[in-house]
């Protein structure tokens, strides 16, 4: 790849582009086993609180609008299917297809973030939201307020989750159009996939538990 | 394309587009099963835990899909296995300590009684 003179290198401490992008690839693992601790605190918390407050949770949950729970799961999910086919673009070297997966993963993005904000004004307008202005039409309204702390906290981590990775998104697309990424090297974008997948399956577990546990009992 | 990079050659859009239909059909499936009520149709056991359990396995089986195709773990080396297999082996130490010591308490008197 000496033709591509802005393409990323072989670094001179591995042997191999091979023995590269395994060590890449290792390394953004080990950062995702981490990440798995750190939102791992918030799943516990969760499970204490829904097994001690199971029906008022239930009701709350009910409160969340499954509609727009559900598109938000596509468009990830579909955000997913991109990014995994821009990170085979840069294994096969096409740079343009590279870009255009690029954008349309953002794209999904905002559209995620655009509908989680809808989701979150309306829970401010329905004095949903944990503090003084909290207010429940139901039997446990303290429980209830435990479970829209839970919602907030572990959405709002997700969301931040999702801002980085669409600023990450908007960096690469200059060095992806210039063609930095090469099939030999394109370690970069195969890391970011791994992120940005794993956000998705936090959000995975995210839908059932927060919008779809009480639906049984009538929403 | 074979480079020295690409020892298992480039997965197919066919698999990726696949991947992403399974996805979709375990999320309609999530949401449908959600609306059943099982315990009222299943004998009541210790916990009325068959809708969490239904759409746990669920959401594990489409985490599954995502590891296994999107993040190409089929094509990885066996030390970045262990190193998944050793995440997930600490994730569940921190449930099974906290949860053993929040399910249990109350099954013993105060000591010496």
């Amino acid at each position: 790849m000496a033709s591509e003179p802005k393409a990323a290198p072989l670094a001179h401490h591995f042997d191999s582009y091979l023995q590269q992008k395994e060590s890449a690839s290792l390394g953004m693992w080990l950062f995702l086993g981490q990440e798995i601790m750190f939102f791992g605190g918030l799943f516990l918390a969760y499970t204490v609180y829904r097994w001690r407050y199971a029906s008022a949770f239930a009701a709350a949950s009910n409160d969340l609008d499954l509609r727009l729970g559900l598109l938000n799961t596509v468009v990830l999910i579909g955000s997913s299917l991109t990014i995994a086919l821009a990170v085979r673009s840069a294994h096969l070297g096409k740079r343009k297809d590279l870009v255009g997966f690029l954008l349309a993963t953002l794209a999904l993005g905002g559209v995620f973030l655009g509908v989680k904000s809808i989701e979150y004004a309306q829970k401010f307008a329905h004095h949903l939201v944990p503090g003084p202005h909290f207010r429940f039409e139901g039997a446990d309204p303290t429980q209830a307020q435990m479970f829209f702390t839970l919602y907030f906290f572990m959405t709002g981590l997700h969301a931040l989750h999702m801002i980085v990775g669409m600023a990450i998104l908007v960096w690469m697309l200059r060095p992806a159009a210039q063609g930095r990424w090469t099939p030999d090297n394109h370690n970069f974008v195969e890391g970011f996939g791994l992120y940005w997948h794993f956000v998705d399956i936090i959000w995975i577990f995210l839908f059932p538990l927060l919008y779809l546990i009480g639906r049984h009992h009538g929403a | 394309m074979r480079t020295d990079t690409n020892p298992h050659g480039v997965d197919p859009v066919r698999m990726y587009v696949s991947i992403f239909g399974g996805l979709m059909a375990l999320t309609a499936l999530t949401v449908g099963v959600s609306f059943i009520d099982f315990a009222h149709h299943l004998p009541s056991g210790w916990l009325n835990v068959y809708n969490d359990a239904a759409a746990m396995a669920i959401a594990l089986s489409k985490a599954l899909l995502v590891v296994t195709f999107f993040m190409h773990v089929r094509h990885a080396t066996r030390l970045t296995k262990i190193v998944i297999a050793g995440s997930m082996t600490f994730f569940l130490f921190l449930f099974a300590f906290t949860l053993a010591d929040y399910f249990s308490r109350g099954w013993l008197g105060p000591p010496g009684k």
